[in-house]
């Protein structure tokens, strides 16, 4: 049992490669399908092409006629490749969390008026599981929403919200932060609309009056401040991580000093 | 048979009857009211098709006419009826010379109403022969060449072209499907007319039009001769042309059709007078043509919680019960929905799940329940997704469902792949398999959790069904008690096409079809 512990077995942070049950054995597990007819051919297909991503070793261990000229495939190969993990930089929402209780002290002690956002599942995207998750009153998953925030105002808009709309909503409401939640993500359809949003908002002369955030499972923060964002929330946000994030953004802004926001 | 949860047949008789009081007093409402789709709807089964030189669809540039000239009242089968007396064209010919500018039918000399409905009687009667060969069709499909057992395998498909649909449905067909559902664009729901030919592009779904339909249908047709099993088409007959989208339905030979105005209103923001005048029609076309419908409940528990509202699913389903009753629906064509959506790390989940699902079958003996699989808790996880959805196939054949919408592993990433809608079956046909009969072999301990849960939620149900009796329906859902959405009775989509009828309006279909006219 000794040989566990000996020396090839340490990992090297600047060669990092898959982990199965062997320090660098590379594994990876893989599952898709090839649009040709099952048949040994089309595992020769699949190895080969597995070949090409840089897997040693392909092995099919399951294959399946999927019908109509298709074939899946479980398959695994040895990675060869290896990345740097000690130069590894990542752009994140860099703020500590506080509870919803930390979060309504906050607003009492350094902000000192009511906070107000506005939410929408906004363009064509009817799916509203993301914008209830972070203000509806319930929550998600023992995380209570926004809405139950005592000192703060969350007005959630719901489902189709043109961007004029909630630009509008936003303006009328004296908003703090807008927030937008994207799920639908089909041909790319988010990043026009999030796009269009910035746009607007500019051409309003609004963008810098408000915090703007969007959020939903393929939204990262990254991709959020490249369209223009403050932030981006992806999956396994609550509304507390939202909320510590707009609260301290309206006291680093000193827009609390400007509780009109100069509309 | 012998309640296996022990449930009081007088709880279940007070919430049903309830039930009844509210839909009846909706029906009263319905009753004097029409509306722009609903028009529409009768002008596409008189056989007005096509569109204007803008892709305005000629039913909506003839409503539109009559309802700019201020007399929508008096109904479109009327103003048709009557300019088919005075210019002895056909309803197409009508339409065409319409849109044209050729022809004001509003300015014609005024036939009676009872000349006016025995002129358009003979357009009436086609329609009705042409539906009810489509009904008949499917009948002897299903006595040819057979049906899967039930909970039928519901998958759906939505990649916004349909031939790529095509390709995606016949796959899933081949592997097992009975149901394949195309799911439509988003926001097509929220569009007052329904777009035309067969389209390409779609965001996480495809244009439900009526050429779209005939494609999928075909392709469908071909599959089931294929495989032995007659394969069923879902769209949805839904949003601001619910009763259109039931129309093309009827005519395509659609089998099952979601619709569902509570959804509408809530989901969807539609105007809830509109869309419950909408859904009075839409019911009596699906009932008369044998199509299933699916109900909503489900998406409450999306955006309530799957545990707490359990009560407001069944309330709904009393209600959709009614309403379909009053469009004289059979009970096997009512495909109630609930769902399977409970937080997977709640001790004991799986008892409250099973125990609510067969509360929904034995409340509901006969009617074609549809089960809808976990999605708000699913993560991307997708090793854990399916074991939450091989959890959910567990409860569906053990209390008896029949429409078995397949949850995804994928679920929360992207529409399903091919490789996804196969695991997925290949994980009901398993499931469903090796516990078939467990239904009628376990029973449940008295008193235990399963029949607690059953008879705390049924007696939840029957309280608020009194509440919403007391309150009115609309007044009940402005306070936000389904789904935890309120809505404003003026409020939503689509209210400025809702209009009062005078005593002259008349619906040719409507008694016809619910008269089961062949």
């Amino acid at each position: 049992m000794t040989a566990i512990n000996n020396a090839t077995t340490k990992i090297d942070l600047t060669k990092v490669k898959p982990y199965g049950d062997t320090m660098n054995d590379g594994m990876v597990e893989l599952a898709f399908t090839l649009p040709v007819p099952y048949g040994e051919e089309a595992s020769e297909a699949a190895k080969q092409l597995v070949k090409k991503m840089g897997l040693d070793e392909p092995a099919v261990v399951y294959s399946k006629d999927m019908g109509g000229g298709f074939t899946f495939f479980t398959m695994y190969g040895k990675c060869q490749h290896t990345v740097d993990y000690t130069t590894i930089k990542v752009t994140k929402v860099e703020i500590e969390t506080m509870d919803r209780v930390e979060c309504q002290k906050y607003i009492e002690d350094n902000i000192k008026r009511e906070v107000v956002v506005v939410g929408a599942c906004s363009g064509t995207d009817a799916h509203t599981v993301g914008i209830d998750a972070i203000m509806n009153m319930k929550g998600f998953h023992g995380h209570f929403g926004l809405e139950r925030y005592k000192g703060m105002n969350a007005i959630n808009m719901g489902s189709q919200i043109p961007n004029e709309v909630l630009i509008a909503k936003a303006i009328e409401v004296k908003a703090d932060a807008i927030l937008v939640s994207q799920i639908v993500t089909q041909k790319d359809v988010h990043i026009a609309n999030l796009t269009n949003l910035v746009e607007l908002m500019e051409a309003e002369g609004i963008r810098d009056k408000m915090i703007l955030i969007c959020g939903g499972p393929r939204i990262s923060h990254e991709l959020a401040q490249e369209l223009g964002f403050d932030a981006g929330f992806g999956s396994h946000s609550y509304a507390e991580d939202v909320a510590s994030f707009v609260l301290t953004e309206i006291v680093k802004r000193a827009h609390y000093k400007h509780p009109t926001l100069g509309l | 048979m012998k309640s296996k949860l022990n449930l009081d047949p007088k709880v279940i008789d007070s919430a049903r009857s309830c039930a009844g009081r509210i839909a009846e007093s909706m029906q009263e409402f319905i009753e004097k009211h029409t509306t722009v789709s609903t028009e529409r709807t009768i002008i596409r089964l008189l056989g007005v098709d096509g569109i204007d030189d803008v892709e305005t669809p000629l039913p909506n540039v003839v409503v539109d006419q009559i309802k700019d000239a201020g007399v929508l009242s008096r109904g479109v089968a009327y103003w048709m009826g009557n300019t088919m007396i005075q210019t002895g064209l056909a309803p197409q010919e009508i339409a065409e010379k319409m849109s044209a500018g050729e022809l004001d039918i509003t300015k014609l000399k005024l036939a009676t109403k009872e000349e006016a409905e025995a002129k358009i009687m003979p357009a009436v009667m086609d329609a009705l022969k042409k539906i009810n060969a489509q009904t008949k069709k499917r009948e002897d499909y299903i006595a040819r060449i057979g049906e899967g057992k039930k909970p039928y395998l519901y998958v759906i498909v939505a990649t916004g072209n349909i031939y790529e649909d095509v390709i995606q449905a016949q796959a899933a067909g081949r592997q097992g499907a009975d149901i394949i559902a195309v799911i439509r664009t988003t926001a097509q729901s929220l569009l007052d007319y329904v777009p035309y030919g067969p389209t390409t592009e779609g965001f996480g779904g495809t244009y439900a039009t009526q050429e779209n339909f005939k494609i999928m249908r075909k392709a469908l047709d071909e599959v089931g001769e294929e495989v032995g099993r007659y394969i069923r088409l879902c769209n949805y007959s839904s949003g601001m042309c619910m009763a259109e989208i039931a129309a093309m339905g009827a005519i395509e030979r659609l089998d099952v059709m979601l619709n569902d105005a509570l959804y509408g209103i809530l989901f969807r923001d539609i105007n809830m007078q509109r869309t419950l005048v909408d859904q009075f029609f839409s019911r009596v076309i699906i009932g008369y043509c044998g199509i299933i419908f699916n109900s909503g409940e489900d998406n409450y528990l999306t955006t309530d919680d799957a545990y707490e509202a359990a009560h407001t699913v069944l309330a709904s389903q009393f209600i959709n019960e009614q309403f379909a009753v009053l469009a004289n629906i059979k009970e096997e064509q009512m495909g109630l929905g609930h769902a399977f959506e409970m937080d997977p790390d709640m001790e004991n989940g799986f008892l409250y799940e099973l125990s609510q699902a067969v509360m929904a079958k034995e409340i509901f003996p006969k009617a074609s329940l549809k089960y809808m699989p976990p999605t708000k808790f699913m993560t991307g996880n997708i090793f854990k997704g399916h074991v939450q959805d091989a959890l959910f196939n567990m409860i569906s054949v053990w209390s008896g469902q029949s429409l078995q919408l397949l949850g995804m592993l994928t679920e929360a990433i992207h529409t399903p792949h091919m490789q996804d809608r196969y695991l997925s079956i290949e994980n009901a046909q398993y499931v469903f398999n090796n516990a078939r009969d467990i239904g009628s072999e376990v029973e449940f301990k008295a008193g235990g959790i399963i029949q607690e849960r059953a008879k705390f939620v049924l007696g939840e149900a029957d309280e608020l069904l009194h509440t919403i009796e007391e309150e009115g329906l609309f007044r009940t859902i402005e306070q936000g008690k389904f789904g935890g959405v309120k809505r404003a009775r003026d409020g939503g989509k689509g209210l400025e096409g809702v209009c009062v009828l005078d005593e002259n309006y008349f619906n040719p279909f409507i008694p016809l079809m619910m008269g089961g006219v062949r």
